[in-house]
Order: C-alpha cells, then sequence, then structure tokens
C-alpha cells in the first residue's frame, strides 16, 4: 500500500489552524519519524494519515493500493494505551478477532507478539494492572499481531521513564527488523536520532524540513531546525 | 411505645421461627423483582449504550426521555400497566391481569429507563477513553458497545443493584397490578401496606425490617463488588 502521499493537507479545529499545505512522499522500508515541538501537529498529521481525522483541505494516499485499505494493514500505538479490562493475551485476541482473522491463527498470532515484546509470563495478568511500559509494550504487540504494512506511533515513549523508554524503543527496532515500516512522532531528540531514518519537521503546523537524519543533524537547512536542535525555544 | 415493643418481639418471633406465610411472601418479592430487574437489564443496557455512543437523530431527546423516566411515579406506571391488561384493554385477553407476571411487566417498566440511562452515562465516559483506540482497530458501533459494556461490567453491577433496589422497595405498581392478593400477589411492600392499616403491627415491621436488611446487604455487595473489581482488574 506504501508509498503514503500526502497532498496539500491542511486541518482547522475550532477556527484555528493546526496544520497548513503540508505535502510529503512517505517511502516504504525506512523508519520514519515526524519530529517537533509540543503542538506542533505531530499528533493531528499522524491521525489523519492512520484515518482517525479527516483533513479539512487535500488528501491522503496510499498510492500503493488499489481501493481503500482494509482496518489492520495500517496499526497506531497511541501515547496512552487504552486497555481492556482484560488480560494481556485477551487484548491482543481482541485486535485479532476484530481483524477477523480464525480462531487458531489468533492464538499463534496472540502468542507470538507477547513473546516478541517480552511479555509472554505476563499474558493472562490483567492488562491494566501492568506497569506503564509493560501496557505500551502491550500496545506495541497488540499493533504488531495484526502484522500490519505501516505501524504508527504517537509518542510512544512521553510518559515513561527512561529504563522502560529503552525497552519500548527495543520493541520498535525489533517490529522494523521484522519488515513493517514506522512511522512515529516525538519531541525527544535523543529518540529520533536513535530510531530514525528519515526525518519530517513540523513547525507550528508546516512540513519545514524533509531529510535523512545524519543530514537533518549535521546540516538542518532551515533555521526552525537548527534552532530546535540546539534546544533553543522557538520564542526564545 | 409498649404497643411497639410488643410488636417488635412478635416480629423477631416471626423471622426467628421463619414463618411460612412470611417466606412466601419475601420469596415472592425477590422472584418478581429479580425477573424485572433481569428483564430491564437486558433492554435496558443496550439501549443505555447505544444512547452513549451512536450518533444519530433525536438522540438527545432520547436521553433526555430516558434520564426524566428514571423517577417515573410507580403509580402511574401500574396505571398504564393496569389500563393495558384489564379486560377491556388491548392485552386484557392475555388474562394477566393481578398475576406476578403482571407485576413483572410493570417493574420491568419501571426500572427500564434507570438502567438505560445511568448505563449511558457509564459507558459514555468509557467512550471518551476508548474510542480513538476502538476506531483504530476498526471495531464498528456493534462491536464498540458491546465491548464498552463488557469492560464497564463492574460499574453497571451497581446499576443492577440500583435497579432491584428499586424494584424490591416500591409499592405503587404492584399493589395496582398485583392486587395484593393473599399467597398469589402479595408481596413485601403491599403486604406492609394492608397489615398496617389492618393493625397487625407485628406482620408489617417483621417485613419492614427484613426489606431494610436486605438493601442494606445490596448496598454492602455493590461496594465490595467494585473494590474487588478494582483492585483485581484496574
Amino acid at each position: 500500500m506504501l508509498p503514503l502521499v500526502l497532498e496539500d493537507l491542511g486541518f482547522e479545529a475550532g477556527g484555528r489552524s493546526i496544520l497548513q499545505g503540508i505535502s510529503a512522499r512517505v517511502e516504504a522500508g525506512t523508519r520514519t519519524v515526524i519530529l517537533g515541538h509540543n503542538g506542533a501537529g505531530k499528533s493531528v498529521l499522524m491521525r489523519i494519515c492512520h484515518g482517525l481525522l479527516a483533513p479539512t483541505s487535500g488528501q491522503v494516499r496510499w498510492t500503493g493500493a488499489s481501493g481503500p485499505v482494509p482496518p489492520g494493514r495500517q496499526a497506531m500505538v497511541f501515547q496512552r494505551p487504552v486497555m481492556l479490562r482484560r488480560s494481556a493475551l485477551a487484548n491482543v485476541l481482541y485486535a485479532l478477532r476484530l481483524a477477523k482473522l480464525p480462531a487458531l491463527e489468533r492464538r499463534r498470532r496472540a502468542g507470538e507478539a507477547l513473546e516478541q515484546v517480552g511479555l509472554a509470563d505476563l499474558a493472562h495478568r490483567p492488562a491494566r494492572v501492568l506497569s506503564g511500559g509493560e501496557q505500551q509494550r502491550l500496545a506495541l504487540a497488540r499493533a504488531w499481531a495484526l502484522r500490519p504494512e505501516v505501524l504508527f506511533l504517537d509518542e510512544p515513549t512521553a510518559s515513561l521513564d527512561p529504563s522502560a523508554s529503552r525497552e519500548v524503543e527495543a520493541s520498535i527496532q525489533a517490529i522494523h527488523a521484522g519488515g513493517t515500516k514506522i512511522i512515529m512522532t516525538t519531541h525527544n531528540l535523543g529518540q529520533a536520532r536513535r530510531l530514525a531514518d528519515e526525518i519530517l519537521f513540523l513547525y507550528e503546523g508546516r512540513l519545514v524540513e524533509v531529510a535523512p537524519v545524519e543530514r537533518f543533524f549535521s546540516q538542518p537547512r532551515s533555521a526552525e531546525a537548527a534552532a530546535f536542535i540546539q534546544g533553543e525555544l522557538p520564542w526564545g | 411505645m409498649n404497643e411497639i415493643l410488643q410488636s417488635f418481639v412478635a416480629a423477631t418471633a416471626l423471622v426467628s421461627q421463619a414463618d411460612a406465610r412470611l417466606i412466601h411472601i419475601i420469596l415472592l418479592s425477590l422472584q418478581v423483582s429479580g425477573a424485572a430487574v433481569a428483564l430491564a437489564a437486558l433492554i435496558g443496557m443496550p439501549v443505555g449504550a447505544v444512547l452513549a455512543i451512536g450518533r444519530f437523530p433525536g438522540r438527545e431527546s432520547l436521553i433526555v426521555v430516558a434520564n426524566a423516566f428514571m423517577g417515573l411515579p410507580a403509580v402511574v406506571v401500574g396505571l398504564i400497566v393496569y389500563l393495558l391488561l384489564s379486560r377491556s384493554g388491548p392485552l386484557g385477553v392475555l388474562g394477566l391481569l393481578f398475576t406476578p407476571t403482571a407485576m413483572i411487566i410493570a417493574q420491568t417498566l419501571l426500572i427500564t429507563p434507570l438502567m438505560a440511562a445511568l448505563t449511558r452515562q457509564i459507558v459514555e465516559d468509557a467512550w471518551c477513553e476508548y474510542a480513538e483506540q476502538l476506531r483504530s482497530l476498526g471495531a464498528g458501533w456493534v462491536d464498540s458497545a458491546a465491548t464498552l459494556l463488557w469492560d464497564t461490567r463492574f460499574s453497571l453491577v451497581t446499576i443492577v443493584l440500583a435497579g432491584f433496589g428499586r424494584a424490591v422497595a416500591e409499592v405503587g405498581t404492584v399493589m395496582i397490578v398485583g392486587g395484593n392478593i393473599d399467597g398469589v400477589t402479595r408481596v413485601m411492600t403491599t403486604a406492609i401496606a394492608l397489615e398496617t392499616t389492618r393493625g397487625d403491627l407485628p406482620l408489617a415491621l417483621a417485613l419492614g425490617v427484613i426489606l431494610v436488611a436486605l438493601v442494606l446487604v445490596l448496598n454492602a455487595a455493590t461496594y465490595w463488588i467494585r473494590e474487588a473489581a478494582q483492585r483485581r482488574y484496574g
């Protein structure tokens, strides 16, 4: 279904413009990180790409797909994952049932996914009593079990402590190594350096720069990106 | 004062001897209100869930109606069911008036709006939290409603018990459509009303004490179920 093409996307809410004129082409294979300050419009852009929000102008096209993309081909992990009041395993099975997989296949995939993120031992624990990091890894397992071609991650470690963040990052790397396209947002420079192949830099609702990660950090072309990398505040 | 004391002693005796008449009245009360609550939950909870997450014309009016009908006067519901079931009424041929079935129908009508309105509130709160995640996973509205009902099950237990509490303690509908026939449709509340006017205070008191105890036990159960569920499932 990739590449994903964004054509002149705009989004307004309550009379306020959140995104303006975003055009980009996101290719298969690489890890794409949408970087920017809090409030730059990263989460909104991601929700539009995932299909949770409709853009006010412009359009999102999966140019490699013929017809509409069925659910499960692309999945999303939220900053604060919502766990259902049931076991960790049942949470993964639930997603697979919605994707209409046969029961045996569901069992197999759910087991594999929990193994993949290191939660096999906690499979029968109620999901809501897991720690924040464990819940986020469970959310990764739940999304990955769908074998999505594209996995969206919205600030997946923003509410986690450093060690839990490392575990989540390791799971993301493993999922990418398995062939899933990663598109994630972050405001964390270190994380962007560690995880990105390509950076989309958003500033106040505009896409200011698109660059390979090395070039972005060594030679940013825009003043906004240079300031962001140096840790300067936009109003400073 | 003396008379009240004597009544209390006699009431205690009735309870401790498990008086057959008393037991029959209590059991009928539990059966009628239990069946009514089960039916009301079966109807009211899905309706509440649909009101919570559905987006269709007339939804807001339905919510207002459900909320308003939570406080429906029992005697009015009794009167309506009486008119429906009376021999000249549209459902008169069924011959249900003055039977426990009529009482169940009336109490079901009485508490279904309560079930729907309270379920709507609980499910809508959960929906705020779950909506994006469920949509992201591709859940349609039927799946979403079922998921939310299951995920709020411990809060919904509270509603069931609240509904049961209202049903078992009300006198208006069961008096009108049941007729308080000894051994057939006499339940705790109608018995208390009758025995009080007849001057048989011990039986009325014994039933009153049991009714209050029942409501207390129900509330304690509600509290502990929620506490335990919170600890176990988060």
